[in-house]
């Protein structure tokens, strides 16, 4: 075990190098640049400030010079919030996110999962419609549309939450961007449960257990669950993904400083380092996710542990 | 057909019939108006449905039934234009894999598997971002980021294939990979292939949408659903329906490929299992 | 049985964290017995260090914690503020200023003439490559030290004694004392900034001279700032404690205004307005700023080099007020000049159709359209370029709608994103009309005339007139104001004449604030330091 995961982890080095170099090419190359403001600076104060960040060297050095700063574990300065590093902005907006993807996941997992369940054990019902109609509206609702009606309704109509990201607020706060969040979540795993259920409740073994005279209710929770889980199981590692790369737009609606925030106004603002730095930031957390949930895949199915 | 089993399914043909329709009033519907879609009314500016204007008027005063029919043109044609896209990529490199195998094979999955980690939305922002807003690469941005998926099923597919008698007898007549891939692999793949894009296009729905939401996407007067969304965004609270028409048309269409993709590929899975 | 550990493992540990995670955000605790305000910022202040900010976010709250020379008071007037007194040379290029004696930085060490002295040398320093070195430039040798690198210590400053700030400058700047208040000349405390370098501007670690202190600071959240008691004027400052909110999104604004978390917002959002106008009839405060919103015409290329009816049609064609009032809707002035009104000692000429109806400009608009040797079947095409903004979306519909029914104008409308406009705006070579602003720094209007001087940095349009450019020199050089005002606006009749700019408003101020909010003024610059307000005792 500890050997396949020093594998997958000197495995995923090319891929990191692979999305800094990407996303180095790709921010360098967008027109205009972090000092174009509404007042245009003067020629001589711009030159003063692509020196002071080390912008005037050629282009490969400053790459090279970053891909130093990074080993040392330097993201460099953040050139639009210019009282804080990259680092720093980072460890100080990641918190949020984490807090809100991580309670989106364990809603998804607690709704969803006795969603499907339910669903599938009575299969082509009014229930099974019903739940399987809810889930595909989650899916086609896109968050851009349900989040400001969340707001609308939950907040300014009925004022049971607040409307945005008070600082001075605690749990309630986060409750219409966790639902927001977790919505289309509840949705996928709902449908993934179900329809994994379903197909184990066919296969041969639940046919024989059926046959030995075991009662429905422990075929489906000794032998049938497990094995239906591993698909939802698997889901969360992408999943860890989604939620966190989707939270830029929750985080927009309902102004969460979160890690989001930072990535779409750094793209804006040019803040070349802040984009860099939350991109790679993104693609480590994303490899490790997918390794945490091959590991926890294998430790349930043995046939792949073994294999 | 294409797909036994289809016509008992009774949701996708539901679907299939429901974004017909949406698309043929999507292409005829502006005529049937007599408003013009860049038309500004100064003096009806958030007017609410009417017999006059069927959607209302949005926040210039245009005609938003003539707005929302221009808007599900350009996002379907979008989702269509940028699937294909990732469609041909996915194909080409997917073939190409399954069909040298070895280690080419392995060289090139390895490289999808290490895209994979790569965080999308970010790089579709920042492809937007470099081509300054110019919309006919915006689906290019987005056909290129969503070819993975593609590429590794129709690999898996070709493997399969390659064993089968029939390839055999045409690399022995002297066919070469190009015109393997052309004419044995890839219409042996038009199943998965159908499934798969009815699968990819609310995905690549939600992308535009989502540009658009953010104020990436198409120029004005031109618009799509994700922009019509974003004006109704900033007018909730004052005039509702701005939002909740284009709102409920990209839902619809969206549900309807879901629906679509789902009955298809289930359709497909008992083929396959038939088979 | 593992299974069953792991369904319940999984929710549990996602558990622990969330709780855990939940434990890090300190939760403030109330505080019932401090006076509390609730601000608002429309985005997160880059830097609070004060020479090196370079936004208005900055400059706001730059202007609770610091003071400077001079500043302002409620209603927008200059007064002292860390200078009790000054006087000028007769030729006017000397200003000596005298410092109140009680003046102590927020650890109660004294405020010196040399720490004024040190921030003005800090500005003009290449090291720091400030944004808003420029605005000095009329000290001696301030250019030669941030362009050439002469030696700073060579900057025209100096400290008499403790007490006592001398600043020479090259040439009579009748709007000096205005730049004095500016947060970017506010003293920094050496000390501080020598023990912490960059992190000297840290909660902690800041010490400050104005009316308040840094308390705390949570990025992109908020702000929170404390009574300095250690200010001059502290008895004067009711409030105990001020909470700067960052909150981007304008409708969230509202919505934490309407929950009773903000007192004060930052702006009203457009679509809002005209509820604003019914639910909150008495917190609705709207006045006129120095600020004017336009379309500039890139005067190097065509379609509009050297061509004068165009751009003069394009401009009648505009029904200013029908935009200010249905599509703006926020009480904009309709702008017939460049100077936005309200500014001391000057009087703006407008444009020669400012009398006229609409129809009748309509008319003139079509002749001298094809007179430019436009017509029906040979439309204008036009690029219109615009950043991304709901506000600026709408009004760039609505104007090319009006070319497009009053002259049959063909406008490409482009949307770029900020950045990408403004660095076309600058190269000049792929703009023809685009959107802009301008809000002046002082009420002066040279703040607004000398950016259309030739080669002035901000200068959008590449407008380059001579006889406009001799009538600025003309007037830098006097020291009667009345002659120098004579001048000024002569140039700006010779730019409107020359319409290298369309200009369609000028802003108001609009905000939202609370009734239990006491002290508040309307002024032309929106300034609202903290320390002029004081809350209601009765709570709503």
């Amino acid at each position: 075990m500890l050997r396949y995961t020093l594998g997958r982890l000197l495995g995923a080095i090319p891929t990191v190098l692979l999305v800094i170099v990407l996303a180095f090419a790709l921010v360098r190359s967008a027109p205009g640049g972090p000092f174009d403001a509404e007042r245009v600076v003067p020629p001589a104060t711009e030159a003063q400030l692509r020196a002071y960040y080390n912008l005037d060297a050629p282009l490969p050095e400053q790459f090279f010079d970053y891909l130093a700063g990074l080993l040392r574990g330097d993201f460099g300065p953040s050139f639009r919030y210019t009282d804080q590093t990259v680092s720093e902005l980072i460890a100080s907006s990641f918190p949020i996110s984490m807090l809100l993807g991580s309670l989106a996941l364990l809603l998804a997992l607690l709704v969803g999962v006795p969603a499907g369940i339910l669903a599938a054990l009575r299969p082509n019902t009014l229930t099974d419609r019903l739940v399987m109609a809810l889930a595909m509206s989650g899916i086609s609702i896109p968050v851009f549309v349900f989040a400001p009606i969340l707001v609308l309704v939950f907040a300014v109509h009925l004022n049971w939450f607040p409307a945005g990201w008070s600082s001075s607020g605690g749990i309630s706060r986060m409750v219409l961007p966790v639902v927001a969040l977790a919505l289309p979540q509840i949705a996928y795993v709902a449908r993934l449960s179900r329809a994994s259920l379903i197909d184990v409740l066919n296969s041969d073994f639940i046919r024989t257990a059926r046959a030995q005279g075991l009662s429905e209710a422990s075929i489906i929770r000794y032998h049938a669950l497990k094995p239906a889980m591993l698909p939802v199981v698997s889901y969360l590692g992408p999943a860890v993904a989604i939620v966190l790369t989707g939270s830029v737009i929750v985080e927009e609606v309902f102004g969460v400083p979160g890690i989001g925030q930072y990535f779409v106004r750094g793209a804006l603002n040019r803040d070349y380092t802040l984009v860099l730095g939350i991109v790679i930031f993104y693609a480590v957390l994303i490899i490790v996710a997918n390794l945490i949930v091959d590991l926890v895949y294998s430790w349930l199915d043995p046939r792949i542990r073994n294999g | 057909m294409l797909i036994p089993g289809l016509p008992e399914h009774r949701v996708v043909r539901f679907s299939l019939g429901l974004l017909l329709v949406i698309a043929v009033a999507a292409v005829v519907g502006p005529w049937m108006s007599p408003h013009d879609y860049t038309a500004v009314n100064f003096d009806a500016l958030k007017r609410p449905p009417s017999a006059e204007h069927w959607f209302g008027t949005d926040d210039l005063g245009r005609d938003l039934f003539v707005r929302t029919m221009m808007g599900i043109r350009v996002t379907l044609i979008v989702a269509v234009v940028a699937s294909l896209v990732s469609l041909v990529i996915g194909i080409l490199y997917g073939a190409i894999a399954g069909l040298i195998g070895g280690r080419v094979d392995a060289v090139m999955m390895r490289l999808v598997d290490a895209l994979f980690a790569l965080p999308f939305v970010f790089f579709v922002i920042l492809l937007v971002v470099v081509f300054d807003n110019n919309f006919y690469l915006v689906f290019l941005a987005i056909g290129v980021v969503n070819w993975l998926d593609m590429a590794r099923i129709v690999r898996g597919q070709t493997l399969s294939l390659r064993e089968r008698e029939f390839v055999d007898a045409a690399r022995l007549a002297g066919v070469g990979t190009p015109g393997l891939i052309v004419r044995h692999i890839a219409p042996n793949l038009i199943g998965v292939v159908i499934v798969y894009l009815t699968l990819s296009v609310p995905q690549v729905i939600l992308m535009e949408s989502f540009l658009s939401f953010l104020g990436l996407g198409v120029q004005e007067p031109q618009t799509s659903l994700g922009g019509l969304v974003d004006i109704g965004v900033s007018q909730l609270e004052t005039a509702s329906w701005i939002l909740l028409i284009p709102a409920a048309a990209l839902a619809v269409i969206l549900m309807c490929f879901n629906f679509l993709g789902d009955g298809l590929r289930d359709a497909l899975d008992a083929r396959s299992r038939a088979s | 049985m593992k299974f069953k550990r792991l369904m319940l493992a999984v929710p549990f540990a996602l558990l622990v964290l969330v709780l855990s995670l939940s434990g890090c955000e300190q939760e403030e605790a109330p505080t019932e017995d401090l006076s509390v305000l609730n601000r608002a910022l429309n985005s997160e202040p880059d830097s609070l260090d004060p020479q090196r900010n370079r936004s208005v976010q900055s400059a706001d709250v730059l202007r609770d914690i610091g003071e400077g020379l001079l500043g302002y008071a409620a209603d927008g007037k200059l007064i002292p503020a860390s200078a009790e007194s000054w006087s000028v040379s007769d030729d006017g290029l000397v200003y000596t200023f005298t410092l109140r004696d009680t003046l102590k930085w927020s650890n109660g060490d004294p405020v010196t003439a040399e720490h004024f002295a040190f921030a003005l040398r800090r500005l003009v320093d290449p090291a720091t490559a400030a944004f808003y070195a420029e605005q000095v430039k009329m000290i001696v040798n301030a250019s030669a030290i941030t362009a050439d690198g002469e030696p700073v210590d060579s900057l025209g400053v100096k400290a008499l004694d403790a007490r006592t700030l001398e600043i020479r400058i090259d040439q009579p700047t009748p709007y000096m004392l205005y730049l004095l208040t500016h947060p970017s000349t506010f003293p920094v405390h050496p000390d501080s900034l020598q023990a912490h370098g960059e992190n000297f501007t840290d909660p902690g670690n800041y010490v400050s001279n104005g009316a308040y202190r840094l308390e705390g600071r949570e990025a992109s959240s908020v702000i929170t700032l404390r009574r300095n008691e250690q200010f001059w004027n502290a008895d004067n400052v009711a409030i105990d404690q001020v909470r700067w909110h960052i909150v981007v999104d304008e409708m969230s604004e509202i919505n934490r205004y309407r929950a009773g978390e903000l007192d004060m917002t930052s702006t009203v959002p457009s679509p809002f307005f005209e509820e604003a106008r019914v639910e909150f009839p008495d917190e609705l405060k709207v006045a006129p700023t120095l600020s004017v919103y336009y379309y500039g015409f890139n005067v190097t290329k065509p379609p509009f080099k050297d061509n004068l009816a165009l751009r003069q049609a394009l401009s009648m064609a505009v029904d200013r007020e029908k935009l200010v009032e249905t599509i703006t809707a926020r009480g904009e002035l309709p702008a017939y000049s460049w100077v936005p009104p309200g500014i001391e000692n000057y009087e703006s000429p407008v444009f020669s159709y400012a009398k006229l109806t609409q129809e009748e400009r309509n008319k003139i608009a079509k002749q001298l359209y094809r007179q430019a040797g436009y017509s029906e079947e040979n439309p204008a095409e036009i690029e219109l370029r615009y950043n991304t903004s709901d506000v600026h979306r709408r009004i760039a519909v609505s104007v090319s709608s009006m070319w497009s029914d009053v002259l049959g104008v063909e406008t490409n409308l482009i949307n770029e994103e900020f950045r990408v406009l403004v660095q076309n705006m600058r190269e000049r070579e792929v703009t023809q009309a685009f959107r802009s602003n301008w809000s002046g720094d002082y009420t002066d209007a040279v703040t607004f005339l000398g950016i259309m001087a030739p080669g002035a940095t901000w200068n959008l349009p590449g407008y380059d007139s001579a006889e406009f450019g001799e009538l600025m020199e003309s007037a830098a050089r006097q020291v009667d104001l009345d002659a120098r005002r004579l001048y000024l606006e002569e140039a700006e009749r010779i730019l409107l004449r020359d319409h290298p700019v369309l200009p369609l408003y000028f802003y108001v101020s609009k905000q939202l604030v609370k009734p239990r909010v006491l002290g508040r003024q309307d002024n032309l610059l929106n300034y609202h330091y903290s320390q002029y307000l004081s809350l209601a005792d009765t709570e709503e």
